[in-house]
């Protein structure tokens, strides 16, 4: 069968993704019009959801991550209190946001919650994603990093978090690693396993380019909710581009809902100038994708690259084989100087 | 010398290794452990090395704590079943430290506050969490050199050595952990993250501690604290370890430690379980010399009181 016969007539939920991993790209420094502005444009193009935290999610404004120009609330209310149709959604994941944030994102107007875990630890879920079923929200079990761990495990851990109450488990690419056929050996293995009213997310990132092809595979997979980014704006060399994303399901006749000219319009008149780089596969964001590293590490790895003088790509390629996960952001400037004494360019 | 007589209750993992520590000391000496499952393998582990046990909880214990001369018992159990434990035997005169994370006595860490709380005689004091008790001499460390407005610790730990206990109940680690931060370790404001790594081989315990000083900070004074602070926990845990820093940018310091166990029980890499026993069992040391030497002379605290 070809792709397009495998994915024709699908209905898919696309999920903007530019308000949060977006965040990255800006530092957390995205003022409060800025976000109003792009989401209210992304409502109007017929986006279903879209996702504003602090990049790290609720609870993310930090030393570790950066601080958000504003607080998640002020982020949240603003943008809830404009949406016609779209769902605001927020990232949080347990160990850095706290129940009682996740009650303020509820209260301020999130409808939807991706509840994050590394992809083998899905037993720290279960406290939020009963509270996000309890608050009415769309609850979601996001299993990140997912290329680090086998199928079979994988699948384990979808089950738990449908278990405790998700109704939507994503396979989550946050290395930009996977090629198509390992998303479509996840996705297939989840299909099979977890109960057939519960949905299957994919969240990519666009490290080798692989965004698209990627999303394409999961949703022949029998994958329902695609996570990107109006003008793929997001971590590392960013999210799978929405827009473009959005006009490939037109041709390839995958039911969105969105209107392709509108998102096209957002991305290019709203989020683009806004961005001081547009993300891009350079020489570090694509060794995130080879070397399977967390993509939310590429400008901290920048950062202390310039600090100590270590190269990023030598920090990032370290970082990866001492399985470093997300949420590690403080091993970033810790492996810099361990190698930076090695090669005395500090005194140790 | 003289022993003090102790009670274990909680046969598990945090249970044995923290009773390897106790057969060491020179002035503790465990004589019963506790737990609810008559085919534990700690318990059974337990009497192989001389200890009476029961599986009845700590009810099985109260009709001998006064014969067998118990004057301090350590809860390695969960914060459920501790007020209830603690009230049963404070009412004996026996002091508790508890390793839960039900905190209804005063935090220790002890570097930071243990002489203080010896002092004050407390019937009950709380070990925070292993996160907490890994950081927290740290900002101490800073502020005790000048103020500090902000304190915020990362603490990653290998999967293989955090329980179903602590995995159900994360959001109870982070907040107590947070709040823990910024009361004893005197910052303004607290905030704690912590990460569960699953890397293979495991991961030995990481912790970073980021401190926001007031106003510039004193680099030279911060970092001589700090390199005295790390002599004084490794005392007891001796694989604590500065890896990196103080580092300093503007107003923020940096300080990158790893904590080795000593692989009592426990693997090595298993540092956060390592601190938190080591750290409890200092602390019971510390009350045991008072009572020996007739400085504290732990009351029996009657039910109503304690309610």
């Amino acid at each position: 069968m070809t792709l397009d016969e495998q994915v024709r007539g699908h209905k898919v939920k696309l999920h903007d993704m530019c308000l949060r991993d977006g965040m990255h790209s800006m530092r957390h420094q995205i003022s409060v019009d800025q976000m109003v502005d792009i989401a209210t444009g992304l409502d109007e193009a017929g986006v279903p959801l879209l996702q504003v935290t602090h990049g790290d999610g609720l609870g993310g404004s930090s030393l570790n991550y950066g601080r958000g120009k504003h607080s998640d609330r002020e982020y949240i209310s603003a943008v809830a209190a404009r949406m016609k149709n779209a769902v605001v959604s927020v990232l949080h994941v347990p160990g850095i946001g706290t129940l009682d944030e996740l009650r303020m994102a509820a209260d301020c107007g999130a409808g939807c919650v991706h509840v994050a875990s590394h992809c083998t630890e899905a037993d720290v879920t279960e406290q939020h994603i009963g509270l996000g079923r309890q608050l009415g929200m769309d609850t979601v079990g996001f299993l990140m990093m997912a290329h680090m761990t086998d199928v079979e495990t994988l699948v384990e851990q979808a089950l738990l978090m449908e278990s405790y109450g998700a109704t939507t488990v994503y396979c989550v690419d946050s290395a930009g690693y996977m090629l198509p056929d390992d998303v479509t050996a996840r996705i297939v293995a989840l299909r099979a396993a977890l109960q057939a009213e519960t949905e299957i997310g994919f969240h990519g990132h666009h490290n080798l380019g692989m965004g698209i092809a990627n999303s394409l595979a999961a949703i022949a997979a029998g994958a329902s909710r695609i996570d990107g980014s109006a003008a793929g704006f997001g971590a590392g060399a960013g999210n799978t581009p929405l827009e473009v994303f959005s006009a490939v399901c037109d041709r390839m006749g995958i039911v969105t809902g969105v209107d392709t000219f509108k998102l096209m319009d957002v991305a290019e008149d709203r989020v683009l100038p806004m961005m001081e780089k547009p993300p891009r596969a350079d020489r570090d964001a694509l060794t995130l994708g080879y070397a399977g590293v967390y993509s939310t590490f590429l400008y901290n790895a920048k950062e202390f690259a310039r600090k100590y003088g270590v190269p990023a790509r030598d920090i990032l390629v370290e970082l990866g084989r001492k399985r470093m996960i997300g949420g590690q952001e403080d091993m970033i400037e810790d492996t810099a100087l361990t190698m930076a004494k090695e090669r005395g360019l500090i005194e140790s | 010398m003289n022993k003090i007589k102790c009670a274990i209750i909680g046969p598990g993992n945090i249970g044995t290794d923290l009773l390897y520590k106790l057969l060491r000391s020179d002035v503790l000496e465990p004589v019963w452990m506790v737990g609810v499952d008559p085919t534990s393998a700690g318990l059974a582990r337990a009497r192989e090395l001389g200890l009476k046990t029961t599986e009845e909880g700590v009810d099985g214990l109260v009709p001998h704590v006064l014969e067998d001369g118990v004057q301090i018992a350590f809860d390695a159990t969960s914060a459920y079943v501790h007020a209830d434990n603690s009230r049963k035997l404070n009412a004996l005169g026996v002091v508790m430290i508890d390793l839960t994370p039900a905190a209804i006595g005063p935090l220790c860490v002890p570097p930071v506050n243990l002489a203080t709380l010896a002092e004050r005689s407390v019937m009950n004091v709380n070990m925070v969490t292993c996160a907490g008790q890994a950081t927290i001499p740290m900002v101490n460390a800073v502020s005790s050199v000048q103020a500090v407005d902000y304190a915020e610790i990362i603490a990653t730990v290998a999967s293989k050595s955090i329980g179903p206990g602590t995995r159900k109940n994360i959001d109870e680690f982070t907040r107590t952990t947070s709040s823990a931060v910024a009361k004893v370790g005197g910052a303004k404001q607290g905030k704690a993250i912590v990460v569960v790594n699953p890397a293979e081989p495991p991961l030995m315990m990481r912790d970073t501690v980021y401190c926001e000083t007031a106003d510039e900070p004193d680099r030279e004074a911060i970092t001589r604290s700090v390199h005295a602070m790390v002599e004084q926990v490794q005392k007891y845990v001796p694989g604590y370890r500065l890896k990196n820093g103080p580092t300093f940018d503007g107003r923020k310091v940096a300080i990158f430690l790893e904590v080795e166990g000593l692989g009592d029980f426990l693997p090595k890499y298993a540092g956060n379980l390592d601190i938190m026993t080591a750290a409890a069992a200092r602390t019971a040391e510390m009350f045991a010399h008072k009572i020996l030497d007739g400085s504290f002379v732990p009351q029996p605290i009657s039910a109503t009181e304690a309610a």
